[in-house]
């Protein structure tokens, strides 16, 4: 598979985005802006970038609380997602949802999701009506490795193969489920040897290449949209901040800390688009400046917004 | 007597339960190196070793296999993170925990308590802010407890820990920074007996958890207006201390309940339904329900305050009986 230039500069608008929107969104919380919970994706952006850049808006995800960037990658607009974030009126979910509920239904965002694992079954039924509609479009489902402990994991899984749905299971392993890193937490190593147990293909993959995750996922979309049914890519990744922000993650080791924050998957991206001769420097530093100013208009866009009224306190509750 | 904060309180529950009876763990996501998502179990697993015990995301596991253990003899405290994760779990609690003494015939006891915590306040949105309790006191065979203060979340949870049968004992998020006085050692409260957070003649409010503390704001208001608010806090709603509430009623003749979870179906429904059926002469007014709206949670916070009661409404809704 070969990547043009522009699947390069692409996959770096998109990672670069991710990673200004929640630096600011950090900024913003810790100066007290953003109520609620804030769960932040940092380090991890190659995963949504690499599958999603594997999907269209017909095609669907399935979310999680880490949800910022796949969002972005999907192509959610950063403008509405940031007036969510504040609680306006006029964010994605009218200030109902929030950081960790955000959704783009028209984009086939089916949500992130507040309830650990409850977007993996979501996933198989958005592949399920998919394949009934023959629409040809998939589902990717995103989810941590703390997740894939969960039940739904099996039953998603399990139902997703017999049906051979189109849909695409990909843990994000960053190690850790809160405090609990994956040595406490299962006896394995590689997550992607569980696809075997339903006779699925499972592969693990460099979470922090870009490059990497897009191909094994462009295999799987593959796969799924020829009728061949689900796959599990696992993508080895790494969250730099703490599980929320707010939390110091006194229970990660600093020196694995230092350690992947050297495998940054941006500047890596960066290195190789140079090297490629595909852009320079300035060049590379001015979609940062770009995508800089499209986040700053963000929150200018959520900060001017309105607060929803009260009484919208009762909508919504019934179609 | 020693300060804690309701956090504190309910850690020297357990600990105190832990070091009286060597067949209590505690079991749960986060709780043992974390201290819990709140740091109600912070420094626990040090003191226990062994017996603190840090589970996967696993929700299904954690209550089926405290259920195993109990019928096996230990008395677990299982965690379930926030009280809106139990969804994930309720089959072993509805179907497994709560039936298998009365379908073995009597012939097993589940001493195990679901800790877990509820309640809104804090902008977590949809999916962390619920308060279900009713849907727990509906189940028979479980026993539900809702704690408001410091010293009730240590003896509750003492309480808790020595039944033999399932409880659920669910904290509130805005309580758990609340400071007062708390027993030293060993301290019970049992389950099943209401307390009068406020004596008062001229109505009364039930409320429980942190609608307690905005019902006695509310009382002291009212209070400047003439009207002298008895604050009843059940404390546990399974059992229901029902001739604690009568009594009450009996004094004042008039009825408020207060409390977080919406409103159709919810707890305040059974305990109009008490006193409609056992108190009916009693009462000079109608009953009064101080709800949630019928919404799930918001997440805004212009939102939230809007959901949740408040000093106003209660205090609107007392004023409309006199
Ligand atoms: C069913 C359920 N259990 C527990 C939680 C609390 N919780 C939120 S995120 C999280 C850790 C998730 O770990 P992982 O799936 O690896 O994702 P990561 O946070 O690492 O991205 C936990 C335990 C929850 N939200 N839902």
């Amino acid at each position: 598979m070969q990547l043009t230039k522009e699947n390069l500069l692409a996959f770096y608008q998109t990672m670069v985005t991710i990673r200004t929107f929640e630096t600011k969104a950090a900024e913003l919380f810790a100066a007290g802006k953003l109520p609620g919970f804030v769960h932040l994706y940092i380090g991890e952006e190659a995963v949504a970038t690499g599958v999603c850049a594997n999907l269209t808006a017909k095609d669907y995800i399935t979310s999680t609380h880490r949800g910022h960037g796949h969002l972005i990658a999907k192509g959610g607009n950063v403008d509405l997602m940031m007036a969510e974030l504040y609680g306006k009126a006029t964010g994605y979910c009218k200030g109902k949802g929030g950081s960790m509920h955000i959704a783009d239904v028209d984009l086939g965002i089916l949500g992130a999701n507040g309830i650990v694992g409850a977007g993996q079954p979501i996933a198989v039924g958005a592949a399920f009506a998919c394949k009934y509609k023959q629409s040809g479009a998939i589902a990717a489902c995103f989810f941590g490795d703390g997740a894939s402990n969960r039940g739904t994991f099996h039953e998603a899984m399990n139902l997703a193969s017999i049906w051979k749905l189109p849909v695409v299971f990909v843990c994000e392993n960053n190690m850790y489920g809160i405090s609990n890193c994956q040595r406490d937490h299962m006896n394995i190593c590689d997550i992607s040897d569980r696809a075997a147990a339903y006779g699925v293909p499972g592969v693990t993959v460099d979470g922090n290449d870009v490059v990497a995750v897009y191909e094994a996922a462009a295999e799987a979309a593959k796969r799924a949209r020829s009728g061949d049914g689900p796959s599990l890519i696992e993508c080895k990744t790494w969250r730099w901040r703490g599980h929320f922000e707010g939390d110091p993650a006194t229970y990660k080791n600093p020196e694995e800390q230092k350690t992947w924050i050297g495998k940054d998957p941006i500047p890596r991206l960066a290195q190789k688009i140079v090297e490629l001769g595909h852009a320079a420097d300035a060049d590379l530093a001015a979609i940062a400046d770009a995508v800089k100013a499209r986040v700053a208009a963000a929150v200018a866009f959520a900060e001017n917004s309105p607060d929803p009224l009260p009484a919208d306190v009762l909508t919504d509750v019934y179609a | 007597m020693k300060k804690m904060t309701y956090a504190e309180a309910i850690r020297d529950g357990i600990r105190v339960e832990m070091n009286r009876d060597g067949n209590v763990y505690l079991c749960g996501e986060d709780v043992g190196k974390f201290g819990g998502c709140f740091g109600v179990t912070a420094g626990l697993v040090g003191e226990f070793p062994g017996r603190v015990l840090d589970t996967p995301i696993t929700e299904t596991a954690i209550i089926g296999s405290a259920v195993g253990a109990a019928a096996a003899g230990l008395r677990p405290v299982a965690e379930i993170m926030f009280i809106d994760f139990t969804g994930v779990c309720m089959d072993e609690l509805f179907n497994q925990a709560v039936k298998m003494r009365y379908m073995f015939g009597g012939k097993a006891k589940i001493p195990l308590v679901l800790k877990t915590i509820c309640g809104g306040g804090v902008a977590a949105a949809a999916q962390h802010s619920q308060c279900m309790e009713a849907w727990f006191a509906h189940i028979p065979g479980l026993k539900t407890v809702m704690p408001a203060t410091p010293a009730d979340a240590k003896g509750l949870m003492a309480a808790a820990v020595r039944d033999d049968n399932p409880v659920i004992y669910i904290e509130h998020k805005q309580l758990l920074g609340l400071s007062g006085d708390v027993p030293e050692g060993e301290y019970v409260v049992p389950l099943g007996k209401a307390d009068i957070k406020r004596a008062g003649t001229d109505v009364t409010i039930v409320a429980w958890s942190w609608m307690v503390h905005r019902a006695l704001a509310a009382a002291e208001a009212l209070a400047k207006d003439g009207i002298s608010a008895e604050v009843l806090d059940p404390r546990t709603l399974v059992p229901l201390d029902k001739a604690a509430i009568l009594a009450s009623i009996a004094k004042t003749h008039k009825l408020v309940i207060v409390h977080e979870a919406v409103k159709t179906g919810g707890f305040g429904g059974e305990i109009a339904a008490v006193a409609a059926e056992e108190g009916f002469d009693l009462l000079d007014a109608p009953v009064k329900r101080v709800t949630a709206p019928d919404t799930p949670v918001p997440f805004s916070p212009v939102l939230e305050k809007a959901f949740l009661p408040d000093e106003g409404k209660i205090i609107q809704a007392v004023k409309e009986l006199f």
